[in-house]
C-alpha cells in the first residue's frame, strides 16, 4: 500500500518532469486563475461583511421618546413592540448610552462633543430587525405610541445597500465558478498530454496485468500536485497582495464605509484552506475527468 | 485450463470467429493457423480478453472472463504471458528496463527486480544487450525481449500471435526453442503462426481456422492449407 503511494508519486513527478513544459504552463495558468479568483473573493467577502455592519448599524429602528415619558412607560412599548412580526430585540437607551455610542463613533473626533453643556440627545427604543421587510409596518406603529416623539428608520438606503451587495457577490460568483471550470480544463489538457505520451506505456502496462490505479495513480497525482503548487504560491501571492491593500487603502475606506477592511490575518486563514481545497479539487477532478475520457478501462484500444 | 464454449465475435458486418468451441489443457502445446483475416488474432485475444465475445464464454481456468471485474481481469494478464509479431517493446526503455517493467507492475522489489532480470536476460541468450535500447536490437534480439517479458512473472499461459513472422528462419527456429523451453516448465502454450515448416516440424497439436471457423484440430503437426 505504501509502496504503492509511493511508487505512483515518484512516477507522478516523473512524468510531471518530463513534461516540464506542460506542468509548467498549467500551474502558470491556474495560478492566474486563482489569483483572480483571490481579488474577487476578497472582494465579496469585505462586501458582505460591510453589508452586515451597514445592517447591524442602520437595519434598526431608533424610536425617540418624549422627555416625559417614564422608563416604566417605555418598559410597557418594549414588551408590546416585542410581540410584534419581525422584530428580534427591543431595548431601551438611555440618552447617556447614546451619548456614549455617539463618541465611539466618532472616535479621534470625540472631543469635539465635549464642549457641549447639556446632552441634547432624547432617550430611545432600538428594535433590531428580524426581517428588513416588517420593518415599514413596525416604524408606523411604533411612531403611533403615546409618548413617541420621532421615529428613524433608513429602510430605503439598507434595501439599496443590500442589493447593490447581492449583486456583486451574484456576479462574484459567476467569476469564480468559471475561473473554477477553466482551471478544469486546464489541468484535464495537462493530463490528457501525459495519456497521450504514455499510450504504449499505458499499454503495455495492460498487457502485463497492471491494475486501473497502478495506472492512474501516478496520473491523478500528477494532477494534485500540480493543483497544490498552484494554491501554495497563490496563497503567498495574495497573502500579499491583500496585506498591501490594506495598508494602502484602509483608510480611505474607513472615511468611506467608517468600516475598516476585513482582516488580513482572518482572510489569510480562510485562503489557505480554501484554496488547498479547491487545488486539490480541480486536479482530482481534472485528472480524472481525462482519464475517463482517454483510458478506455478494457479492451485494445488503450 | 483454457475453454471457449460456443464463441461468437463480430466486428461491424465481419464475423471474426464463428461459434467457437474448444478445451486447451494445462500444459499443452498449441498451434493456431489459418488464411489472413480468418481470425486468428481474434481467437487468441480472446483467451486475454483483450476483446469481448458476442456470444458464447471463454473460461480460463474453470472462471468465466464475462463475469470479472476489472481487477479481476488485470490479475488474470499477470497470468498470460503475451508476445505478438511487432514485439511492442517500448522504445524509450533499456533492455533491462524493458523487462523490469513487468515486475514493477506487479510490484515487485527493487532486490528481486535486479536478482532476476539479468537472469532471464542470460536464459534468453541477451544478457549483453541489457542497457541497450530496442532499436539497437535485430529483431530476433527484440523479440527473445519480449518472451522475456511475457514470462518474467511465471505466467501459467503463454500466447503469442505470430512471434516468428518478422524474422528470417534460423531465428525463428531459435524463438521456437526458446518457446519448448517455457512449455517443458510447464507453461501452456498458444501461438498463432502461418509458418508451415515450423508446424510440420514441431508436431504439436494443431488447431486451423478458416472465415472465423475452426475446421480442423489434430495432433502430429498437420498444417491442413495449402497455401
Ligand atoms: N478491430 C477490428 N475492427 C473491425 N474488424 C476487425 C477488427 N479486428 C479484426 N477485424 C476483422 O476480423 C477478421 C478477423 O481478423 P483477425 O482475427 O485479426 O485475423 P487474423 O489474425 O487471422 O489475420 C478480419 O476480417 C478482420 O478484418
Ligand atoms: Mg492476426
Amino acid at each position: 500500500m505504501i509502496r504503492g503511494v509511493l511508487y505512483s508519486l515518484k512516477q507522478a513527478f516523473r512524468h510531471g518532469f518530463k513534461n516540464k513544459g506542460m506542468s509548467l504552463a498549467s500551474i502558470f495558468a491556474i495560478t492566474a486563475m486563482m489569483l483572480i479568483l483571490a481579488l474577487f473573493f476578497f472582494l465579496t467577502v469585505n462586501v458582505s461583511f460591510l453589508t452586515e455592519n451597514i445592517k447591524d448599524q442602520f437595519g434598526t429602528i431608533e424610536v425617540f421618546l418624549k422627555d416625559e415619558t417614564t422608563k416604566e412607560q417605555a418598559a410597557n412599548m418594549i414588551t408590546s413592540i416585542k410581540e410584534m412580526q419581525g422584530v428580534e430585540n427591543a431595548e431601551y437607551i438611555t440618552k447617556e448610552q447614546a451619548m456614549e455610542e455617539f463618541k465611539t463613533r466618532w472616535g479621534s473626533n470625540a472631543y469635539l462633543l465635549d464642549g457641549l453643556a447639556d446632552n441634547p440627545l432624547p432617550n430611545s427604543i432600538r428594535i433590531t430587525l428580524s426581517e428588513l421587510e416588517s420593518g415599514d409596518f413596525i416604524a408606523t406603529t411604533a411612531a403611533s405610541l403615546p409618548g413617541v416623539e420621532d421615529v428613524r428608520f433608513y429602510r430605503e438606503e439598507v434595501g439599496k445597500v443590500i442589493k447593490v451587495s447581492n449583486t456583486i457577490q451574484k456576479g462574484a460568483l459567476i467569476v469564480i465558478i468559471f475561473l473554477v471550470v477553466v482551471s478544469l480544463v486546464v489541468v484535464s489538457n495537462t493530463i490528457k498530454l501525459t495519456v497521450m505520451a504514455r499510450q504504449d506505456e499505458i499499454q503495455n502496462m495492460r498487457y502485463v496485468g497492471a491494475t486501473n490505479w497502478f495506472i492512474r495513480g501516478p496520473m491523478f497525482l500528477e494532477g494534485i500536485i500540480i493543483g497544490c503548487i498552484s494554491a501554495a504560491i497563490s496563497i503567498v501571492l495574495s497573502s500579499v497582495i491583500y496585506t498591501r491593500l490594506c495598508e494602502t487603502l484602509g483608510e480611505q475606506a474607513f472615511q468611506l464605509f467608517s468600516a475598516s477592511l476585513v482582516d488580513p490575518q482572518f482572510l489569510i486563514k480562510n485562503i489557505i484552506w480554501i484554496f488547498f481545497a479547491l487545488g486539490i479539487g480541480i486536479g482530482a477532478c481534472g485528472s480524472i475527468v481525462s482519464m475517463r475520457r482517454y483510458l478506455n478501462r478494457k479492451g485494445e484500444t488503450v | 485450463m483454457i475453454d471457449f464454449k460456443n464463441v461468437t465475435k463480430v466486428y461491424a458486418d465481419t464475423v471474426a470467429l464463428k461459434n467457437a468451441t474448444l478445451h486447451i489443457d494445462q500444459g499443452d502445446f498449441v498451434f493456431v493457423v489459418g488464411p489472413t483475416g480468418s481470425g486468428k488474432s481474434t481467437f487468441i485475444k480472446l483467451i486475454s480478453k483483450l476483446i469481448e465475445p458476442d456470444e458464447g464464454e471463454v473460461y480460463v481456468e474453470g472462471k468465466p472472463l464475462s463475469k470479472m471485474s476489472n481487477r479481476d481481469v488485470a490479475f488474470l494478464r499477470r497470468d498470460i504471458g503475451m508476445v505478438f509479431q511487432d514485439f511492442k517493446l517500448l522504445d524509450n526503455k533499456t533492455v533491462f528496463d524493458n523487462v523490469a517493467f513487468a515486475m514493477e507492475v506487479v510490484r515487485c522489489s527493487r532486490r528481486t527486480i535486479d536478482r532476476q532480470v539479468p537472469q532471464m536476460l542470460s536464459v534468453m541468450g541477451i544478457e549483453d544487450k541489457a542497457n541497450n535500447y530496442p532499436s539497437e536490437l535485430s529483431a530476433g534480439e527484440q523479440q527473445r525481449v519480449a518472451i522475456a517479458r511475457a514470462i518474467i512473472n511465471n505466467p501459467r499461459i503463454f500466447i503469442a500471435d505470430e512471434p516468428t513472422g518478422n524474422l528470417d528462419s534460423d531465428t525463428a527456429w531459435e524463438i521456437m526453442q526458446l518457446l519448448e523451453l517455457i512449455n517443458k516448465r510447464g507453461t501452456t502454450v498458444v501461438m498463432v503462426t502461418h509458418a508451415k515448416d515450423i508446424v510440420k516440424r514441431m508436431q504439436k497439436r494443431v488447431i486451423s481456422i478458416d472465415e472465423g471457423t475452426i475446421i480442423r484440430d489434430s495432433r502430429g503437426g498437420d498444417y491442413g492449407f495449402d497455401d
